[in-house]
């Protein structure tokens, strides 16, 4: 199953070691959209590279889930062009992970049913759903009872389900909206590890949108800091940090050092009037 | 004995302190007998009808009856308010004449539906209808416009073809305001099968019978008459809410 991102994960970490750069996966040209009379994006480019996580953080209103939300087809950019390796969003595969995991997940079906129902959109046939659907939870080693229904589990358990349910389609690209700001801070933590797993394990491009630049930057390949509205890139900021990172890593003097730049960064946008 | 050990049995004690406060006044007699006879009486000519008497009879009448109603207007109420809810300018177009209908008193309309279906059951089932499909239409079509939009953008963003979304998820999200729909539907019909049972050449069913017994000045019967009406309303509720327990368990979580 997990051969395709493992053999891509394989050829970006040979790319990175050769120290040829990487061509991108996504690119963003010529972005346009705005809300009412406020322009949120105005000729925005940006190229997200294959195989990173990267977060995307910036000051209130800047724009940050409508960037991924127009990446992921959820709105309709005014102008320009985004591309996966030249091929339109509707050719490739991709997951969704939103903030609010209550209203997400569908709460009449069990986690096992809600992680299989993007394969019965795509007509998988019901045996292969299961069995991609065992072979996920057994790849991702993760222990829960999948036979409860979304309402009997805690925030992070839905959250867990909702990222897998986004994992099933083995998708190229992976999107996540906030999806911690919803939990208490202990549930963050552990839901920090699970993600950096993941992503360890299937090596897919993620973004990330976060309002906790801790997280975005402790997670984060790069780190993507936008202005204020039109957004612009602030700096597009390389976490050199080594994976697995861990509790160590928070006061790593490299982390913290990038950290405190993205700060910096962050500061001088939101001075901006 | 805990506090939390008696609370099942709480609803005891009200339905305990009326009998003791009705025996109380038919035995110190502070009201007519002839108005109202003691519990013992009643409970005898409710047991006594119920059971192999013509109580009994008028209870299967007019649970037929009710059944039935529900059962047209909901079989026509849910597919109308899918398809009503999904196209949300429809029924905005037609918001007004629902509610305007729905505020219509039924028994207003008695005369009416003489005049189109005769005296028979007909008549009294097709106004229980029309009375139980508004509600139940209003509800359904709520319960789909009020879908939650994270939801369907979660099986949007999934790729899932527009009806794909209105029966996985829409028709699903809707349930819940359908149940309360389908119970207050059922109570409306109940309400109308009743006082059309009394007034409209009726020869059986509950309405008929309580206003027999008060023609023939039967008071015992016409309580236990009362009494097996209102059992039909609560058990009919409860039915709903037990089989929308079963079914939609996700109702309120």
């Amino acid at each position: 199953m997990n051969a395709a991102p493992q053999a891509r994960r394989l050829q970006a970490m040979a790319l990175r070691a050769a120290g040829t750069a990487k061509p991108p996966h996504v690119t963003i040209r010529g972005l346009c959209k705005r809300f009412d009379t406020t322009p949120v994006y105005e000729n925005f480019d940006l190229d997200i590279p294959r195989g990173e996580l990267i977060s995307v953080f910036g000051p209130n209103g800047c724009g940050k889930s409508t960037l991924i939300n127009m990446i992921a087809g959820l709105v309709a950019p005014d102008g320009g062009q985004i591309l996966f390796d030249g091929m339109r969003l509707s050719e490739i595969k991709f997951g969704y992970v939103f903030q609010n995991y209550r209203e997400a997940l569908f709460p009449w079906l069990r986690a096992f049913d809600n992680i299989a129902y993007p394969l019965k959109i795509m007509e998988v046939p019901p045996a292969e759903r299961r069995a991609r659907t065992e072979r996920l939870v057994a790849h991702l080693g993760i222990t829960l009872d999948f036979n409860l229904y979304p309402y009997q589990m805690s925030g992070g358990q839905q959250q867990l389900v909702s990222i897998m349910r986004a994992l099933i389609v083995e998708p190229e690209i992976l999107f996540l909206d906030e999806p911690f700001s919803a939990l208490d801070y202990e549930m963050t933590l552990f839901m920090r590890e699970q993600l950096q797993r993941i992503f360890m394990e299937t090596g897919t491009t993620t973004v990330l949108v976060s309002h906790d630049l801790e997280e975005a930057v402790y997670l984060a390949d790069r780190v993507l800091l936008l202005s204020r509205h039109p957004a612009r890139i602030a700096d597009l900021a390389a976490v050199a940090s080594a994976r697995p990172r861990t509790d160590a890593t928070l006061s790593d003097a490299d982390f913290v050092r990038t950290k405190a730049h993205c700060l910096d960064v962050f500061q001088r946008e939101v001075r901006r009037a | 004995m805990k506090p939390d050990a008696l609370k099942p049995f709480l609803p005891i004690f009200g339905v305990a302190g009326l009998l003791v406060a009705w025996s109380i006044v038919t035995w110190r007699q502070w009201v007519d007998p002839v108005l109202l006879p003691s519990p013992v009486s009643t409970f005898a000519a409710l047991w006594n009808g119920m059971n192999g008497g013509p109580l009994g009879f008028d209870f299967v009448k007019t649970v037929y009856r009710t059944a039935t109603s529900t059962a047209i207007a909901a079989m026509i109420a849910i597919p109308l308010g899918i398809v009503l809810g999904s196209a949300e300018r429809v029924y905005r177009s037609l918001e007004f004449v629902i509610d305007f209908f729905r505020s219509t008193p039924a028994s207003a309309t008695f005369p009416l539906f003489l005049v189109l279906f005769g005296v028979g059951d007909e008549t009294k089932i097709s106004v229980a209808a029309f009375g139980a499909i508004l509600v139940i239409l209003f509800n359904v079509a709520y319960g789909v416009m009020n879908a939650r939009k994270t939801r369907l953008l979660a099986a949007k963003v999934m790729g899932a073809s527009r009806l794909r979304v209105l029966f996985d998820v829409m028709l699903l999200e809707s349930l819940p305001q359908t149940f309360v729909g389908l119970r207050n539907g059922v109570s409306l019909a109940l309400v109308i099968i009743v006082v059309a049972e009394m007034f409209i050449g009726s020869q059986d069913g509950l309405g008929h019978s309580v206003f027999e017994a008060q023609q023939l000045f039967d008071m015992p019967r016409m309580y236990a008459a009362i009494f097996a009406a209102g059992a039909l309303g609560y058990g009919l509720n409860l039915l709903f809410l037990l089989i929308e327990r079963r079914f939609v368990h996700w109702s309120g979580k």
